[in-house]
Parts: structure tokens; C-alpha cells; sequence
């Protein structure tokens, strides 16, 4: 085999493995620029919902595409008002949040009321959120009453769970 | 069986249908990819040292392709939203690693010693039983968080492993270097590679409950939270293990890469920067005290401060009675005649490491034939392994599969900083291989089972959160009217 054919063979091999490398940190920029936080903002001023979803569309990975649904009036954040967690606050991003004292859940009740799977809050088709008791043996209470199906929130209800309070804002 | 299948089915598209994308088709480019990289650079050996393309280019290309086929099918039906980069990178370095010791096998001198000839049929063989490891685990392991179960039962099995080389009958009798595999018939495995993955998992399960108390009591001192006197029992037990490994079975690496996860998964727990400096602080101490009086780890250290001594010493029989290392400077030469694009695949003379050329040594092989720029990319190609598994914790929605991920790949980075610094003289040297490069069974099999625990937590990780279940009273009721 020739010289020349060999040392093109060699640089040929660094080329293609190097090629792969760049093929693969491509493949990663997704993960950097495909999750945007920030455009939520610019989404509510543009107030054109269908539009921002389409340019967030690269993998919001935890997030289902909820750019659709949002409503104008929709509560953007969930604030913890009572109890050990108080200032707590989970940006409603269309995520399912869970409230118990299971390790997993969205917002870890430290509260011997709770039961570790508790309640969920969920939005609906529309971006209506819904407060939903999962069987807990105190009961969730939106208001005064006490729920015993999935309710949706109206905004500044406060949302009971043994002694935290939680509230639905904008 | 049909109905089980069915309802999975329906299940996976409901989900698929909210619209994160699964990346599988990248997954499978990708992987393509890495398949003829490999198959490139076999014909590129052939034609460099028989001039002629090896007559087993197809079967080898066909070998790897079926292996990679099988990997990215159980992917595609079992972690559908799994990271599309780990299972290609993994292939890509398999691969390469077989092309390397295929190479050395073509060599006369080293077949001669026995230390070459059929090996890389045998690498083979033992990628298949890697990927078939990773397809088990796949399947079986549904979620992760099975395993926090077996936290306790982790660590019992994690320190048998460790222990196992030690067990007077068992351990495989290897005069020189490091007492860290044992015999089973005519094999011989390194428990050391799986103990790794099991201890990950005790680590995790054992941190994620701790953790609060590891994090919050401490005082404050010169900048720095100091925990607790009796909370630093854990890392003490750790490391006194790592100290024990460290003497009885003298293998730095091992105790290094055992005692690091450690630290990395109690950093990332507790956020607390006190846990690297005792750390550090506690393995510098133990490495030092061990170092002064085992003479095993003294002829390491003495080869890693004057290689060419220890190089000549080995050469002219003096009779102090200590085994001399030649590897260390022959390493250097090998990764020194590579320079910057290397000698080309076939063309180095790497065979003269004789010993361990194709097992602790492959990386100068890669050095030498294909020179700063081709190590450079394998390199990065175990950095991105590494990144895939720390971005899959940090997507990981549970904290015992953060601490998990974070667990398995900084231990996988670890093995990759102890062997390729051993091996290029930056740290002494240990008897640890390079992860999926090297010949060697229980390496190759071990790594993919922890590929395929990372695909499993960021399979997880990357699933869209399931819709919420459809209101029962708005479905299953029906009002009936009168009409």
C-alpha cells in the first residue's frame, strides 16, 4: 500500500472521528437552546399564544405543550400563604404539580395532616387549573368545603392541606 | 399476550401524542455512524499491515451493526425517551476498542507471549454479553426507583464484591500488580467493575435520606460549614473501606474511584463545599500513609516519579528483589512517537509494551497510532458520556436518580481520569481499565449495564409528565335524558 494512500487513510480517520465529536455536540445544542424559560414572558405581551408555542417548540423536556392553553387571566405562579413552606413558589408552567409528603411530589409537605400522596393541581383542556384530592385522610378544602371531586380554582382561592395554605396567583 | 402489548402500545402513544420529540431517529443516524467509524479504521489496519482489506471487515462490521441493531431496538420499544447519545457513544468506543486489540493481535511478538492471538473474538463475545446486559436491564427495570429499594441489600453486595479478591482460593493468584480479580474456573473477573454500579445505588438510597442532616447541621468556619462531629461517621467508614482496599488488595485505583464517587454524590446531595476538602484533605492523608509503608504501591509511585530509573533498572538485574516496571516509559515513548496525528492505524509499534499492551495500555496504543489528535477525541467522547449522564441527573425528577446518574457517571469519570492519567504519567499508575477500550470481560459488561442504567433514569427524565387522568364524572357518567 502506497504512502500516500495510507497517510490520506490516517488523516481521513482523525477527520471522520472529529466529524462524529461535532455530530454529537450538535445533537446536544437542543439541550441548551431547545428549553426556554424566558419566552413566557414576550408570550403574555404578544398575547399570540399559538405563535410563541411554535417558537418553543424544540423539547420543553418537562413541560407539556401548554403554550395553547394559556389564557390571559391564567395565575402564572403558585404561592405557598401558611404553614411551614410559606413563600414558597412554583412557576405554573402546565405541569402537573403534586402536593403530599411522598419525596416525589412537586411540593414536599412537611405536616403530620398530610398524607404523602395528597392533592394535584392540574390544568384542564382549556388552562383551567383543577385542584384534585387524591384520597388523602384529611381532605383538601378549597375555601370552606371540603372537595370530593376535581374543582377548578378560581384566582386567590386559598387551597387548604392540614396547615399549609396555598394560593393560585398571577 | 396480545392485550398486555396492546395496552402498552395505546399507553406509549398517549403520551407521544402531548409532543416532546423521542429522538430515537438521532439515536439510530447516530449510531450508524458510529458503526463505520470502526469498520473504517479495521480496513484502515488491514491495509496497513497485510495490504489487503481483512477478510473478516465483513463480518466484523456486520457483528458490531447486529450488536448496535439489538442495542437501539430495545431502546426504541423500551426507553422510548431515552438520551439519544449515550447508546452511540458507547458504540463508537466499543468499537474502537475492538479495532485496537484486533490490531495487536495481528502482532507476531505479542502472540508469541500469549498475551495477543483471538482476542478480539473474544472482546466480541463479550460485547454481546454487554449488550445483552443492557437489553436486560432495559427490560426488567421498568423505573429506576425499584432499586432504592435494595439500598441496604446494595451495600452488603457492594463490599462481598470488594471483598471477593481477598477470599483465600478465590482470588486469582497474580503475582504482580494489583489483587483485584478472582477466578471461576478458567475465568478470571474484576468484581471491583460491578461493585461500582451496586455502590452507586446504596450511595444513592442512603444520601437521599441523610442528606438534610449531612447539609444543614454544621457550623461555620473561615468560609466553610463544618458538619458535625457525628456526621462524619459515613465518610469515615468510606474511607477507612478505600484504605483497606488500598492495602490489602494495593490497587489505588479501585480505592480512588470508590472513595471519589462517594465525595461526589455527598457534594451533590448537601451542596456543601466542606465535604470536597475533607475529601481531598482524607485521600491525600490515606494515599501518603499507605504510600509509606506498602512496597507494592512504593514501586507505583517510584515509577511514576522517574519513569526512565525505573525503566533501566528493569533492564539491568540488579537483585534488590522489586519487580520493575518498563510499562511507565514505554507508555510515554508510545503516546512521544504518536506526536500530534499519530503514526496511522498498524503503524505504531505499540506491541513492545508487551504486557497489558492491549488491556491497561490500549489508550497508548490510540496515543501512538493515532497521535494527540485522536486521543483528544476519544477524550471528549468519554467527556460527553459524562455530560449525558450529569444533564440526565440534572433532568431526573426524583432526587434518588439524580444522585444515581450523578453517581454511575462521575464514577465512570473517574475510571476514565485514573487509567488515562496513569497511563500518560500524570497520576501513579493502577490496575484499573479503560472503560469499553480495553480487552477484558467484566469491564466491557459492567459499563454497559451502566449505560443502560443512565438510558433507564433519562428515559424518565426526558418522559413528558403523563396527562392528567380524564375527570371520571365527565366520561364514565352519562346523563340520560327523556326525550
Amino acid at each position: 500500500m502506497s504512502e500516500l494512500t495510507l497517510t490520506v487513510m490516517r488523516l481521513g480517520f482523525l477527520a471522520v472521528l472529529w466529524l462524529f465529536v461535532i455530530v454529537a455536540v450538535q445533537v446536544i445544542r437542543s439541550d441548551l437552546f431547545g428549553t426556554r424559560v424566558t419566552q413566557r414572558g414576550s408570550r403574555r405581551e404578544s398575547g399570540r399564544p399559538q405563535q410563541a408555542a411554535r417558537q418553543a417548540a424544540p423539547p420543553p423536556q418537562r413541560q407539556q405543550a401548554s403554550g395553547g392553553r394559556q389564557r390571559r387571566n391564567a395565575p402564572t405562579k403558585l404561592v405557598v400563604t401558611e404553614g411551614t413552606l410559606t413563600g414558597t413558589t412554583v412557576a405554573l408552567q402546565g405541569q402537573t404539580i403534586t402536593l403530599g409528603r411522598a419525596h416525589d411530589s412537586t411540593i414536599v409537605l412537611d405536616d403530620d395532616y398530610a398524607s404523602s400522596r395528597h392533592a394535584r393541581i392540574y390544568p384542564d383542556r382549556d388552562g383551567q387549573w383543577i385542584v384534585e384530592d387524591l384520597g388523602s385522610t384529611n381532605g383538601t378544602y378549597l375555601d370552606r368545603t371540603r372537595l370530593t371531586t376535581p374543582t377548578p380554582i378560581a384566582p386567590g382561592a386559598p387551597i387548604r392541606i392540614g396547615k399549609t395554605v396555598i394560593e393560585l396567583r398571577k | 399476550m396480545s392485550s398486555p402489548t396492546n395496552t402498552s402500545t395505546h399507553h406509549t402513544s398517549t403520551i407521544g401524542s402531548i409532543g416532546a420529540p423521542s429522538r430515537r431517529n438521532t439515536e439510530l443516524a447516530l449510531l450508524v455512524f458510529a458503526v463505520l467509524i470502526p469498520v473504517f479504521a479495521y480496513a484502515n489496519v488491514g491495509l496497513a499491515i497485510d495490504d489487503e482489506v481483512p477478510a473478516g471487515l465483513l463480518s466484523y462490521g456486520l457483528g458490531l451493526g447486529l450488536l448496535a441493531g439489538v442495542g437501539h431496538l430495545v431502546v426504541r420499544k423500551f426507553a422510548p425517551y431515552a438520551d439519544p447519545l449515550l447508546l452511540p457513544l458507547a458504540t463508537l468506543l466499543n468499537g474502537l476498542g475492538l479495532v485496537a486489540i484486533w490490531r495487536l493481535d495481528q502482532s507476531a511478538l505479542l502472540r508469541g507471549i500469549g498475551v495477543a492471538g483471538g482476542k478480539a473474538t473474544n472482546q466480541l463475545i463479550y460485547t454481546a454479553l454487554g449488550i445483552a446486559l443492557f437489553s436486560v436491564v432495559l427490560i426488567f427495570l421498568k423505573d429506576h426507583r425499584v432499586l432504592q429499594r435494595y439500598t441496604y441489600i446494595s451495600m452488603v453486595g457492594a463490599l462481598v464484591l470488594l471483598l471477593l479478591p481477598l477470599v483465600p482460593g478465590l482470588g486469582a493468584d497474580i503475582t504482580y500488580g494489583a489483587k483485584i480479580w478472582i477466578q471461576v474456573g478458567s475465568f478470571t473477573i474484576q468484581p471491583g467493575e460491578f461493585a461500582k454500579i451496586v455502590l452507586a445505588v446504596f450511595f444513592a438510597g442512603y444520601l437521599m435520606v441523610k442528606r438534610d442532616a449531612l447539609a444543614l447541621a454544621s457550623r461555620r468556619f473561615m468560609g466553610l460549614y463544618l458538619p458535625r462531629g457525628r456526621d462524619l461517621g459515613p465518610i469515615i467508614v468510606v474511607w477507612m473501606i478505600s484504605i483497606l482496599i488500598l492495602v490489602f488488595e494495593t490497587d489505588l485505583g479501585t480505592s480512588l474511584l470508590f472513595f471519589g464517587m462517594f465525595v461526589i454524590m455527598l457534594y451533590v446531595a448537601t451542596e456543601r463545599t466542606s465535604w470536597i476538602v475533607f475529601g481531598l484533605l482524607m485521600s491525600a492523608v490515606g494515599a501518603v500513609g499507605v504510600a509509606s509503608f506498602e512496597p507494592h504501591v512504593q514501586t507505583r509511585v517510584q515509577a511514576w516519579l522517574d519513569p526512565m530509573r525505573e525503566y533501566t533498572l528493569s533492564r539491568t538485574p540488579n537483585g534488590d528483589g522489586m519487580v520493575h516496571s518498563e510499562q511507565a516509559m514505554q507508555a510515554l515513548w508510545a503516546f512521544g512517537s504518536g506526536g500530534t496525528l499519530g503514526t496511522g492505524w498498524g503503524q505504531g509499534h505499540s506491541e513492545l509494551i508487551r504486557f497489558a499492551a492491549n488491556s491497561d495500555f490500549i489508550l497508548a496504543t490510540f496515543g501512538e497510532e493515532l497521535g494527540l489528535a485522536g486521543i483528544m477525541a476519544i477524550l471528549l467522547i468519554y467527556g460527553l458520556i459524562v455530560e449525558r449522564g450529569v444533564r440526565t441527573a440534572l433532568a431526573a425528577r426524583d432526587p434518588f436518580g439524580k444522585l444515581l446518574a450523578i453517581g454511575l457517571s462521575g464514577a465512570f469519570a473517574l475510571q476514565v481520569f485514573v487509567v488515562a492519567g496513569g497511563v500518560m504519567g500524570l497520576i501513579p499508575l493502577t490496575g484499573m481499565t479503560m472503560p469499553f477500550l480495553a480487552y477484558g470481560g467484566s469491564s466491557v459488561i459492567a459499563n454497559w449495564a451502566l449505560i443502560g442504567i443512565l438510558i433507564r433514569i433519562s428515559d424518565t427524565a426526558r418522559r413528558p409528565a403523563p396527562a392528567p387522568a380524564p375527570n371520571p364524572d365527565a366520561e364514565m357518567t352519562q346523563v340520560v335524558r327523556p326525550s
